[in-house]
């Protein structure tokens, strides 16, 4: 276990490195040139040979991957004799547009991404698996087309229209709660929660879907079992049935997917619910950074996004050995 | 007779050595278990088939029984090259085929046919009947003087189809229609030896008759050899000359059927037998009862020496130690050989004393019905 | 007429009705296509300690009727009409809740498949002290207890550390076991068993069928045993029950049904099947053609169309008339439905017989 724990974690670590790879050269291939930028309307040559250098723009590309990897694991030190500024290990670099370390930038945010994304998880798991195994039980029934029609209708919205419907009726036409936004949670826990009713209302509505038909169909499946008629056969009760030796089975295949959702989402993949609410998250940033050509922050945000997604993977492949007897981890 | 030149491993005291049809030595077939994500390492094997002898004859049948994992499939997909041995030699028709590249293994092929156990999935759903009795032909070449037509619906009258089946699809047909459909395949090459795998296994009993009564009409009429492999041994016995008896990738006893079945040497062969329940209620009375304690052990790590002996009543240091060959034992007739270091009596009529090695059986002899 | 119900005699006494008594049994299904009439109308009945075989191809309703015997087929779509009492007690009309408590409890059932039968996320252990702890209030660790004493008793070695052990990590008939031990963890009363060693190995299956016989002879409880293998039924039963497109064709002892058969469907069978001993010349003589729809099933008798002995009854009976389950003549408890008159059945048996001779 511990072995295979090792093994994926070095996997992992193989496969970031890939992603870092890869975004540095996108960006090196891309025609934007940040030091332009951050020169503002009036650029002189001398001024832009200035800023190149200072933001080590003028190294050749295998010299500035170098250097990243190495601040990455060892730390490195910015700016020339007059202004130096330590960026400690894991160094992410320093933003090209706010002079921050890109790190200190992303743990700031992330507090917001991590009570959306686990927030909103744990609504739409519960639910979802509640209203699949209702569909599933029902099946045929009134209640099944019920919530397989709010399925389709989740899977068919988009998050931008339900998010501002929402917040044009909570917010502004019945006025029920404040201005959605971030508050942390160590601030006003009150505020925190109020901020984030709807953010979460929103990303529930669409993975419900999801799960109310993933839970569903897995669960129509494991109705089937053999073992379903030896339960029944054994006097058990329909609900335990159901319950313990339906949901358990049907369950797994969705800890799968659950897991990968997560992540992603506490990595900051819920850019348009961030923005739509405006939240600053890891997706905003991300967006941001994009647009100003910040190399540091654009390597940041993808590696820390990946790190998650990646990660999650990991914990899925461990929890699926834990709950599925049959899967050696090795 | 042929005494004297005669092998011991030869398949029958009437045929000499050197005209058999299918003469298989050594034959060993390892499936590597692997572990690992990107870099698989080999973690260990199942000893599918290892290390097994025998030959057929033309026109002979040769029944291959056992419990699961004793390697009798592998064995027959060995044969027609379906999988690639880890060791050993199949020689057929005279030539060698162990490593015949598969662009070369036409002429083989063509004489060397197979049916599957399941008739309902080794029949492409999407061709008709006819597409898939011609096939054959038509990959081989072989163009009858007849048409592919003419010729295919005259083999669908051989298997006791209609012609009019001709272009109809696979999932308009019964087991054990489909059973036909693919014998009909088989014997659409002319064969010299077909390998029948389980080929009543999965159908009812009325339909298994009308299946075995087929084979052994075109087994008489046209000479066909037979590799049949089956866990039935009342089919195999009534179908097989000859009869090789597998545990775990070993050929434990192989003999002509009427020695197997009554003048049996092998403990496992007895257990074997008397573990075959009859439909005759007063049949169990006569014959002996050997209950054996436990499952076939995995066939990845085998028991040392004789494999059978983790289960054996008769089982002593020298089992573990030595494995015993596979050879004529003394008092055993011509062509019958045994791999047992402690053989039993040649009989399989009740003992004085029942064998049950289960723990959770009483040793009782009540065993009979107790209808009267 | 209890006569048509049991091979007992009817008069033996009438205050001691039968453990199991099943009247009229019906179970329909509907389908776009029609109603499968998987079961058509079959009776027998069972006393405590004796064992019943049904035999029957697939298709034939064996397993349909195991199924309604536990009460499985409520809240289906399936249609159950008839009498099943057991000890007296009405079990089709019978309400989910009070044949819950039954199940498991007094009626329990080994199932075919043991690997799918079992739970794969459940360890061998907890589903057998589930079975327990759904019929007595008892605590988790009795339970427990318990299911290791039944496991030590179907034969599974080293039992408390197996019963920790999930049901992939078996072997088959070691699973089949587990089975058994789950099934007889209440001490029921009757316990059916559908088609318990076909997924198993012959060696295996010797072992397993043994152990029912032993089982039973302890716990005194009476079986029902479904199964398409004569050699199966001749080893364990004493009375066999012949199905044939969801009705009875033959119904008596064992030694009746087998050494006596009446009915040519039952020839078919016997003829059908090769012996491990006897003649390895005699050619097998199958039954033509394959089993009938359920849907629309053959008109007079179900066999008729298979059936090479129609000619022998006079004036095509057998395609209009469903023959009845009657008395064979000489015989208190041997039925069987077929037009062919005691007399013709003779000859041709005798003509078989010396054809089989020859």
């Amino acid at each position: 276990m511990l072995r295979y724990l090792i093994r994926r974690l070095l996997a992992a670590a193989a496969i970031l490195l890939v992603i870092t790879v890869i975004t540095f050269v996108i960006f090196f291939a891309l025609p934007s040139d940040p030091a332009l930028l951050a020169c503002g309307k009036t650029c002189s040559p001398s001024r832009l040979a200035e800023i190149k250098h200072s933001l080590g723009l003028d190294q050749s590309f295998l010299t500035q991957f170098w250097e990243f990897f190495k601040g990455l694991l060892a730390g490195r030190d910015f700016g020339d004799q007059s202004v130096r500024v330590h960026c400690g290990a894991p160094c992410l670099g320093i933003s090209f547009q706010t002079d921050t370390p890109v790190l200190s930038t992303l743990l700031g945010d992330f507090p917001a991404d991590l009570s959306l994304g686990l927030g909103a998880a744990v609504f739409f798991l519960i639910l979802g698996v509640g209203l699949g195994t209702l569909a599933a039980v029902r099946r045929g029934r009134a209640a099944d087309k019920a919530a397989v029609g709010l399925a389709l209708l989740g899977v068919s919205v988009q998050i931008y229209f339900v998010g501002l419907l929402l917040l044009y009726l909570f917010v502004d036409k019945w006025q029920i709660l404040p201005a959605s936004g971030y508050t942390p949670i160590t601030q006003d826990p009150s505020a925190w929660f109020q901020g984030l009713i709807l953010p979460w209302a929103t990303l529930v509505i669409v993975y419900l879907a999801l799960y109310t038909r993933l839970t569903r169909s897995s669960m129509l499946e494991v109705f089937a079992e053999d073992y379903m008629r030896t339960a029944r056969a054994k006097g058990l009760s329909a609900v335990k049935v159901v319950l313990k030796h339906g949901l358990r089975a049907a369950i797994t295949p969705i800890i799968t997917i659950f897991g990968m959702d997560v992540g992603s989402l506490i990595g900051g993949s819920a850019v348009i619910t961030e923005s739509v609410f405006g939240i600053n998250g890891i997706g905003k940033l991300a967006v941001d950074s994009v647009q100003n050509s910040d190399l540091p922050v654009i390597l940041g945000t993808t590696l820390f996004t990946a790190t998650f997604v990646v990660l999650a993977n990991v914990v899925v492949d461990v929890v699926y050995g834990l709950v599925d007897p049959r899967v050696r981890l090795a | 007779m042929r005494a004297a030149d005669e092998q011991e491993h030869a398949v029958s005291t009437t045929q000499p050595a050197g005209e058999h049809l299918l003469d298989v030595r050594g034959l060993t077939k390892h499936f590597p278990i692997r572990h690992g994500i990107v870099f698989q390492r080999q973690i260990g094997a199942v000893h599918a088939v290892d290390g097994i002898d025998f030959t057929v004859a033309a026109g002979q049948s040769l029944g291959l029984v056992g419990e699961s994992g004793c390697g009798k499939s592998t064995t027959g997909r060995l044969v027609t090259r379906l999988l690639k041995p880890t060791a050993g030699r199949v020689v057929f028709d005279g030539e060698d085929i162990t490593h015949t590249p598969e662009n070369r293994m036409k002429e083989a092929r063509r004489n060397l046919q197979m049916i599957f156990q399941d008739p309902y999935s080794s029949l492409n759903p999407r061709h008709t009947v006819g597409t898939i009795v011609e096939t054959p032909m038509r990959l081989n070449g072989i163009n009858p003087p007849q048409g592919h037509k003419k010729r295919a619906q005259e083999l669908l009258e051989t298997v006791g189809l209609s012609p009019e089946h001709y272009n109809r699809y696979p999932n308009e047909f019964s087991g054990g229609q489909r059973q036909r459909i693919g014998i009909a395949r088989a014997l659409a090459l002319r064969p010299k030896l077909i390998v029948a795998d389980e080929p009543v296994s999965a159908l009812d009993v009325s339909i298994q008759a009308q299946i075995v009564n087929l084979l052994q009409d075109l087994q008489r009429e046209f000479g066909i050899a037979f590799v049949f492999i089956a866990h039935d041994l009342a089919v195999v016995r009534h179908f097989c000359e000859r009869v090789a008896v597998m545990y775990l990738g070993k050929i434990v006893e192989v003999a002509d059927r009427r020695t197997l079945y009554t003048g049996p040497r092998h403990p496992y062969t007895h257990a074997l037998l008397s573990a075959v329940p009859e439909a005759d209620p007063d049949g169990t009375r006569r014959r002996e009862r050997i209950r054996l304690a436990g499952d076939v052990p995995s066939p990845v790590d085998p028991p040392s020496g004789c494999r059978f002996r983790t289960r054996c009543w008769k089982a002593q240091e020298r089992c573990a130690r030595e494995e015993p060959p596979l050879v004529r034992l003394a008092g055993s007739t011509d062509g019958h050989l045994t791999a047992c270091h402690f053989p039993e009596e040649p009989s399989v009529a009740a003992r004085e004393e029942d064998i049950v090695l289960d723990p959770a059986l009483s040793a009782s002899g009540d065993s009979e019905s107790t209808s009267s | 007429m209890s006569l048509l119900t049991s091979p007992q005699p009817a008069d033996a006494d009438p205050a001691a009705a039968p453990f199991l008594d099943v009247r009229d049994l019906r179970v329909h299904f509907p389908t776009e296509d029609g109603i499968v009439k998987s079961v058509d109308g079959v009776s027998f009945s069972l006393e405590k300690g004796s064992t019943l075989g049904i035999v029957g191809e697939s298709g034939s309703g064996k397993s349909v009727t195991s199924l309604a015997l536990l009460g499985l087929h409520k809240g289906t779509r399936a249609q159950v009409s008839g009498e099943i009492r057991l000890e007296g007690r009405e079990l089709v009309s019978l309400p989910e809740h009070d044949m819950r408590a039954l199940r498991g409890r007094t009626v329990s059932m080994i199932f075919q498949d043991p690997l799918s039968a079992l739970h794969p996320y459940f360890t061998v252990g907890a589903q057998i002290a589930e079975g327990y702890r759904v019929h007595h209030r008892v605590s988790k660790k009795e339970a427990r207890d318990r299911a290791v004493e039944m496991l030590k008793r179907v034969g599974i070695p080293q039992p408390e550390r197996r019963a920790r052990d999930y049901p992939h990590q078996f072997s088959g008939g070691m699973r089949q076991r587990a089975m058994i031990a789950m099934a007889l963890v209440c001490d029921p009363e009757l316990l059916i068993a559908d088609e318990p060693t076909t997924a198993l190995d012959v060696t295996v299956q010797a072992q397993i069928l043994d152990l029912i016989r032993d089982l039973q002879e302890e716990f005194g409880s009476a079986v029902v045993l479904i199964t398409h293998d004569l050699g199966v039924v001749a080893d364990i039963a004493d009375d066999i029950l012949v199905m044939y497109g969801g009705r009875r064709i033959e119904y008596g002892t064992v030694h009746d049904v087998l050494k006596e058969p009446q009915h040519p469907y039952t020839w078919g069978l016997l003829e059908s099947m090769p012996q491990i001993t006897g003649d390895v010349e005699r050619r097998l003589n199958p039954i033509a053609g394959s089993p009938p729809s359920l849907i629309n099933p053959p008109g007079g008798c179900a066999f008729h169309p298979r059936c090479t002995y129609k000619g022998w009854v006079p004036g095509g009976r057998c395609a209009t008339d469903r023959p009845e389950l009657l008395p064979v003549p000489g015989t208190g408890r041997h039925l069987a439905a077929c037009h062919l008159t005691p007399e013709t059945r003779t000859e041709i048996r005798g003509r078989t017989a010396a054809g089989a001779a020859q």
